[in-house]
């Protein structure tokens, strides 16, 4: 049973207000950290914890606020990315629809670690939508959590709330500084990194909310005691949103470190699958590598996978995956993995900011290829000229979406390459959209251990 | 200063000096030297913070510092990447990399037209010179490209966005030269365009320059425009002392016709001294210049054909060879 740090009440009634959450035990971390410790004291805890960022790339969060320039007479900024909007992850929105005040009381303490005095939350446009942080900003405004000199210590912190417009390139950390200082989104090209110019110029610190309220326990408790849980570097406590063909979709908040095995089918979690067998698992949004159930159960070298950055991971692309954003997607027996392909292609595609060459051009040109294989109209040479593309977009872009639209298409190519042989040989079965549903692909057993 | 080494030459190079502008040193220093130059598409010297989009100036890293020694893990856009002491870089040493920036030329030409038959800036197009110098023989690419209505922004500039690469040239200039920009980048992924928002005229002393920094003919001159190719027009340097810009220019003569007037172009394909658009498409009477005779034109250039230099001999010496394959086929020779 893995430990709840950010979920311990999030079926208790009336925690989304504030009299709720403060009954609760929330905002305890504000009085501890600005009554008790000082701005380094709270940093140390954070990278005593270990913790990692949780918007995708794992980036160490202390390490990352200590990187953070601090000259004099500039303002520092801390950004919240609640842009969520990578295929397959919703993590963050069930926690800021259930217990919003946990990511103020995370920004509050956090922005006092870093000298921050204003922060913003960039929320994805279509969040927007129910009981939101601008009333949750108001009602810890009128209780003093926010605004001038806080309890008294000195310090003083203003939360902004910024609606997205509808595009995934804004979750990109300096496409969202852009679009957050009224600017097309495109990604700057770095260096500079944030931490030196992020927000106007100024030192900023951009994490994901998930990452933000992880620091409410850790400061509450003690970096020391949340580092206990998970292993080695993966540490702590993380949300998986589970979604696909598992029995019960959902979010979960999972001890880093329990088997990938206890996770898909244990009841606790996604309790198996309905009726069939799996065929694949996307572990972490759709930017990280599909790979076969197989190899998510057990790595190469037939040890068991962990839910951990390290395991997940081992291998590398050739055999392993990522842990990413937590977006976890599960495919039954039934799914097309071509089908599934082309559909990433075409949200990257579509997603594209459109400002560097490879990705603009390459994302678009594979979703033609695969649209074409996906409807019975692929050729013989399809497949060598898919990776082909694949390979010169990855690694040749200016920000990662050109990457997380190449692994997509590699990693389906690397482990199903005889279900796009498939298509191209029955060209009249894969017209019809459920040929699997029908008809279960049987795979070769050459690809199900890569 | 740091010294960094490009294809096994080495250089010593101001602090904040990018791979670029060093591999550029490089090649003015000594000619034969230039294969060490990467091609670029999108950065322009004179305009502030260009470069990084095309990615067609990528180059390998194989050694970062002589602090920190490690490779890049990936390549970098050369003219966005400072130099640190100690530096190794590869530009056309690297078989991966010459790999990659095919990649790179062929995603450039999937979406583009391909009409230079009747581009105006067939001749002088360093879309022509990238795909010749580094792409590859034939596109893989058999989809419909994707099409634009050519406009017109004001009554002097025409706007071809099929014959776009998205290099953001001219939205710098708009932004950094011209007063009030009403000129940008429209929706995203491979439907962006430029636009002039609602197609508002850009209406100022100095828009003109977006047709210079075009690399290719997707901003052409309307004054000029199928008045003839380039080759057969004769380029001479000519002044005239004019208030707002330097005057100094290249009058595109045929006969005592003056049918195009632009800035002066460097070595390296850039326009370092911007000109008025009054110079450039109200003076079009060769009495309105002083000539001060006919302008040095590569001999790799088209534009070269039937053009007489007095001074041939001596600036022939002078004169830089492009970066074409020969040269760095022949250094292949020479090291095996
Ligand atoms: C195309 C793209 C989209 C991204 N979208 C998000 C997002 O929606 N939410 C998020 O937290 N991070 C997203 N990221 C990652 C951010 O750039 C950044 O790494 C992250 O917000 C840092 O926070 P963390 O260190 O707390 O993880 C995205 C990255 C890319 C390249
Ligand atoms: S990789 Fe794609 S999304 Fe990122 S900057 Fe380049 S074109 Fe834009
Ligand atoms: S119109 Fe020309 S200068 Fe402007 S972005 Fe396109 S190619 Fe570059
Ligand atoms: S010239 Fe460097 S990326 Fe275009």
């Amino acid at each position: 049973m893995s430990r709840k740090l950010l979920f311990e009440h999030i079926a208790t009634p009336g925690i989304r207000g504030l009299e709720g959450y403060r009954a609760n035990g929330g905002y305890r971390s504000v009085e501890k950290a600005l009554r008790t410790m000082s701005p380094e004291a709270v940093l140390e805890e954070v990278k005593k914890s270990g913790l990692r960022g949780r918007g995708g790339a794992g980036f160490p969060t202390g390490l990352k606020w200590s990187f953070l320039a601090k000259p004099e007479g500039v303002p520092r900024y801390l950004v919240v990315n609640a842009d969520e909007s990578e295929p397959g992850t919703f993590k963050d929105r069930y926690l800021m629809e259930r217990i919003p005040h946990m990511l103020i009381e995370g920004m509050i303490t956090s922005s006092f670690a870093m000298g921050a005095h204003t922060s913003y939350i960039y929320i994805r446009g279509e969040y927007f939508c129910r009981p939101d942080h601008r009333t949750s900003d108001a009602e810890a405004r009128a209780a003093g959590w926010l605004g001038k000199n806080i309890l008294g210590s000195g310090f003083d912190h203003e939360i902004h709330v910024q609606v997205g417009a509808g595009a995934y390139i804004c979750g990109e950390e300096t496409a969202l500084l852009e679009s957050l200082e009224g600017k097309r989104g495109n990604p700057r090209i770095k260096p500079p990194f944030p931490a030196v110019m992020g927000l106007y110029n100024c030192p900023t610190v951009v994490n994901n909310v998930e990452t933000i309220a992880a620091v409410v326990p850790i400061v509450n408790d003690g970096g020391e005691e949340y580092a206990k849980i998970g292993i080695g570097k993966s540490a702590g406590t993380k949300l998986i949103s589970a979604g696909g063909n598992v029995k019960r979709p959902g979010v979960y908040e999972i001890d880093l470190g329990i088997t990938c095995d206890e996770f898909i089918n244990s009841d606790e979690y996604c309790g198996g699958v309905e009726g069939r067998a799996f065929k694949a698992v996307v572990p972490g949004g759709s930017s990280v590598p599909i790979i076969p159930y197989e190899l998510f159960l057990k790595t190469a070298t037939g040890e068991s996978r962990l839910m951990t950055y390290e395991s997940l991971a081992d291998g590398g692309f050739a055999t392993g995956t990522m842990m990413g954003s937590g977006g976890f997607y599960a495919y039954n027996d039934a799914q097309c993995i071509v089908r599934s392909t082309w559909n990433h292609a075409r949200f990257y595609s579509h997603e594209s900011c459109g400002q560097c060459s490879p990705c603009r051009e390459g994302t678009g040109w594979m979703e033609k290829i695969l649209h074409r294989l996906e409807h019975g109209e692929g050729r013989s040479e399809d497949i060598d000229l898919l990776w082909d593309v694949q390979r010169k977009i990855e690694g040749n872009t200016i920000c990662p979406l050109g990457d997380a639209a190449a692994w997509p298409v590699a990693s389906a190519i690397r482990h199903f390459r005889d279900e796009f042989e498939y298509h191209i040989r029955f060209p009249q079965k894969v017209k019809d959209p459920k040929h699997f549903e029908k008809e279960p692909f049987a795979r070769n057993p050459k690809f199900a251990t890569a | 200063m740091p010294k960094v080494t490009i294809d096994g030459v080495m250089i010593e190079v101001p602090e904040g000096t990018t791979i670029l502008q060093a591999a550029r040193m490089i090649g003015e220093r000594n000619k034969a030297d230039r294969h060490v130059v990467p091609p670029a598409m999108c950065y322009y010297t004179n305009l502030k913070t260009s470069g990084g989009y095309c990615r067609s100036c990528l180059v390998k890293v194989s050694k970062g510092s002589d602090r920190d020694p490690r490779p890049m893990p990936k390549p970098v856009a050369s003219c966005r990447t400072n130099v640190m002491d100690g530096m190794e870089v590869q530009n056309t040493t690297s078989p991966e990399l010459l790999d990659a920036r095919k990649g790179v030329v062929e995603f450039l030409l999937i979406n583009h037209p391909l009409d230079c038959p009747i581009c105006d800036q067939a001749g002088e197009c360093h879309l022509q010179d990238l795909s010749y110098e580094n792409g590859t023989e034939a596109s893989r690419y058999e989809f419909e490209r994707r099409t634009f209505v050519p406009i017109d922004i004001g009554d002097t500039i025409k706007l071809h966005m099929t014959r776009c690469i998205l290099c953001y040239r001219c939205v710098k200039v708009a932004d950094q030269i011209t007063d009030g920009r009403v000129h940008g980048v429209i929706n995203r992924g491979d439907v962006s365009e430029i636009s002039t928002y609602i197609q508002n005229a850009v209406d100022n002393d100095f828009s003109g320059n977006m047709i210079d920094v075009c690399p290719v003919g997707a901003l052409t001159d309307r004054t000029f425009r199928f008045a003839s190719r380039v080759w057969f027009t004769k380029p001479e340097d000519a002044h005239r002392s004019c208030e707002r810009c330097s005057g100094r220019v290249v009058l595109w003569l045929k006969g005592n016709e003056v049918l195009r007037v632009t800035g002066r172009k460097d070595q390296w394909g850039e326009v370092k001294e911007f000109i008025c658009n009054t110079c450039r498409f109200e003076k079009k009477d060769l009495a309105d210049w002083k000539v001060e005779g006919p302008r040095h034109i590569d001999r790799h250039s088209v534009i070269g054909q039937g053009h007489y230099e007095l001074e041939t001999k001596q600036q022939l010496l002078k004169a830089p060879a492009p970066n074409v394959p020969e040269l760095v086929r022949n250094k292949e020779l020479k090291e095996r």
